[in-house]
């Protein structure tokens, strides 16, 4: 009877100690992200490669929406404390979670996890774009892009216009001499159009040209910063804009993508500023008219023309798990930033790979001998080393400033508000939610 | 007579409302209790830092023009929808009233755009009416001359998003006043027409104050609707675009507290919100009810 008992016990304790060494599960790790569709399947496909390659750890994605409704799922979830690992975050909300105390700064999750990474090896205009202050670098790069121009050939070959070059970008004033062609040729009923008009028009124009677009550094180096997008230069491009929307060099068509592509697509504009994710969609829609890319469009007298900035999303890790599940982690951002990962990533969305080696491996391969479009963005991007004003811009509430930007544009665009105006009240306007954000933080 | 029901024991009654109250309370008292109090807080979105401001965010709002603006905005579009969508509903339903063959299929048939969600809606008078790719748009532009173009004007964006949501709230309000014109006794129509009275005198004095506690409740109703429920509308069409001219309340909540993660002051625009709702209704309720008659 005793040595049934025991017996029954022993089966039982190493029935208890079996899973944990025998088949031990591996870690899981949380990812959630706001990549769907054709994206989505894209990252289905990385995290089935990364838990293929190794038994350690599973990652788990999980599509939480779109990028708002995705921040806020981990938001959330971090007050519930049941926090993902890794969260994707669009780039607009860097300044809140960086302030949130929320987050491990991948930086030190790969210190303390000792796996070596070659920063200097990363795109810097996109990692500058999520560093903090000291540069280092606070959530991982994951989906960037920047604006580039397209343009339609057959209106350009009509109004015997020469194709751009890729490389080297033409001026504004030659901008608005090609539209003039185009339009007074009656060869489309406007120049060009573009899309989310504060990203292109204003953050990657103050950018290229050095301009700040707010003080302490574009917000780097303060919370007590101010915007700056009220000065001469900033107010004359949209004086411009506004004088070439008089007279049709310039149409105003929404302020995402999906108005001003269509206008692009439906061959009433001959010019269209859009992220360089725009090249996947136009190559799927556009058949009757053949179509190029070139950089955004500079000021003639610019002594040095910086590299454009990024949009998109990074990823941050939470805090709150286990240093065993960290160490996943880290491994996970490692496979992901590999060249197999980051060629892989580009070629199927466009995004830009982070990686200097990923870009170099792809352009030995011929990659972009074949897919020139693919490279306008990256040489614009790379052309100079980013700057404390081109590295990128560090707002609280940064949504509802684009938004604010967005309203006064549109004020200028119906002839509501002159140039001046518009600006300064962005300005005044801006400043309030800036102050608010300070004031949250204190 | 009136009936009455008389309970034995004393807490019967209680318990008997016990669910409801236990709804009532956690769904919406607890809910805007919360709502007050992070009113009077500056937060950070990850709960980690909270300070009490007393009416900061109160204050700012109200020395905010836009948000001004944004009032003004949403009383001028809930007084167009719901102008819009009461007088089409009254005129079809009394159109439908009358003795027809198919009347079944004509009110089922009107039936059916309630039953669309706001933001389809949206999205298909979005599909006719955008100035790139609507269909009746491209129509508008090219045969009336009209330079219609709803991204970029703001009066064109708001008789957009009147449309869209009027069109929706004619069908729920067509069924209510159909029932109320079924209600009205024929007699008193068939002895008016004896008189010798003209349709429209007999529409004005006989059906429309019978069918006051009606049209009253509509109104309450459809106010309601307009500020709250149209937000799938303007989240699909404008996105309280252009320059803010279709930014009304509910929307500009969304935007500050869900998206912008401006708790504080998302907060103080709810609690403003629910305040107008109630000043609004009061008033109603205060003066206009006064004058309707309900049966005798």
């Amino acid at each position: 009877m005793k040595l049934t008992k025991s017996f029954v016990f022993l089966i039982i304790a190493l029935c208890l100690a079996l899973p944990a060494s025998v088949f031990a599960k591996p870690v899981t790790i949380n990812w959630w992200h706001a990549m769907r569709s054709a994206r989505g399947k894209i990252v289905e496909t990385m995290i089935q490669e990364f838990n293929a390659s190794q038994s350690e750890y599973k990652v788990v994605g999980t599509n939480k929406g779109n990028y708002d409704e995705t921040m806020n799922a981990g938001v959330a979830a971090f007050r519930a404390k049941k926090q993902p690992h890794m969260l994707q975050v669009f780039e607009v909300g860097t300044q809140t979670m960086m302030m949130s105390g929320a987050v491990y700064p991948v930086y030190k999750l790969m210190e303390d996890a000792k796996i070596d990474v070659d920063w200097s090896r990363y795109l810097q205009a996109v990692l500058s774009y999520y560093m903090n202050a000291d540069g280092n670098l606070m959530s991982m790069p994951f989906n960037s892009s920047t604006p580039i121009m397209y343009y339609n050939v057959d209106m350009f070959k009509k109004a015997g216009i020469a194709p751009l070059s890729k490389t080297k970008p033409i001026t504004w004033d030659e901008l608005g001499e090609i539209t003039k062609k185009i339009v007074s040729a009656n060869i489309a009923s406007a120049g060009m159009v573009t899309a989310w008009q504060s990203w292109t028009q204003i953050e990657n124009y103050s950018a290229i040209h050095n301009i700040p677009f707010a003080s302490k550094a574009n917000g780097y180096e303060g919370l007590d910063c101010e915007l700056e997008i009220n000065n001469p230069q900033v107010v004359n491009h949209i004086t411009r804009l506004k004088s070439w929307a008089d007279d049709n060099r310039f149409m105003y068509g929404g302020q995402k993508y999906q108005g001003p592509k269509s206008e692009f697509i439906a061959q009433n504009v001959a010019v269209y500023i859009d992220s360089i994710s725009g090249i996947a969609k136009l190559k799927k829609t556009v058949k009757d008219f053949k179509w190029d890319a070139a950089p955004l469009p500079v000021e003639a007298n610019t002594k040095k023309l910086q590299n454009s900035i990024i949009g998109g999303a990074s990823i941050w890790v939470l805090k709150g798990h286990s240093d065993a599940e960290y160490k996943g982690v880290a491994t996970f951002l490692k496979f992901l930033a590999g060249n197999k990962m980051q060629e892989f990533w580009h070629k199927e969305t466009g995004y830009f790979p982070i990686t200097i080696d990923a870009y170099e491996s792809l352009k030995a391969k011929g990659y972009y001998d074949e897919n020139p479009l693919q490279e306008v963005g990256i040489n614009q991007l790379n052309r100079a080393i980013p700057t404390k004003i081109s590295r990128g811009l560090r707002l609280g509430y940064f949504v509802q400033i684009r938004n604010i930007i967005n309203e006064e544009l549109e004020q200028v665009w119906n002839g509501k508000k002159s140039p001046q105006e518009a600006m300064d009240s962005a300005v005044k306007r801006s400043n309030v939610q800036l102050r608010t954000f300070e004031k949250t933080y204190e | 007579m009136i009936k009455r029901s008389f309970f034995k024991s004393k807490y019967l009654p209680y318990l008997l409302i016990l669910p409801q109250m236990v709804v009532t309370l956690t769904f919406f008292y607890w809910p805007a209790i919360k709502g007050i109090i992070q009113s009077f807080l500056l937060s950070d979105p990850f709960g980690r830092k909270s300070t009490f401001v007393w009416f900061y965010n109160y204050r700012e709002l109200f020395t905010d023009p836009l948000y001004l603006k944004s009032i003004f905005i949403t009383c001028t579009f809930s007084i167009a929808v719901a102008a819009v969508s009461l007088s089409l509903g009254l005129f079809i339903a009394s159109m439908a009233n009358r003795a027809l063959k198919a009347t079944a299929l004509i009110r089922t048939l009107l039936i059916w755009p309630y039953a669309v969600a706001p933001a389809i809606s949206g999205i298909m008078w979005l599909f006719l009416l955008h100035p790139s790719y609507g269909v009746v748009a491209l129509g508008i532009k090219n045969w009336m001359g009209i330079d219609w173009n709803p991204v970029l004007y703001g009066s064109d964006a708001m008789v957009m998003i009147v449309m869209a949501s009027a069109w929706k709230q004619i069908s729920y309000n067509f069924v209510f006043f159909m029932a109320g014109l079924q209600a009205v006794p024929k007699s008193l129509i068939e002895a008016a027409a004896i008189d010798g009275a003209s349709p429209l005198k007999r529409f004005w004095f006989i059906t429309f104050p019978l069918l006051s506690p009606t049209f009253f409740f509509l109104t309450v109703m459809n106010i309601i609707y307009s500020f709250f429920e149209t937000f799938g509308i303007i989240h699909t069409v404008t996105q309280g675009g252009p320059g803010g001219s279709t930014n009304i309340l509910v929307y500009k909540v969304y935007q500050d507290g869900f998206v912008g993660l401006n708790l504080g002051s998302s907060a103080a625009q709810s609690v403003v919100l629910m305040t107008l709702i109630i000043v609004i209704t009061f008033l109603q309720f205060r003066f206009v009810e006064k004058k309707v008659q309900y049966g005798g």
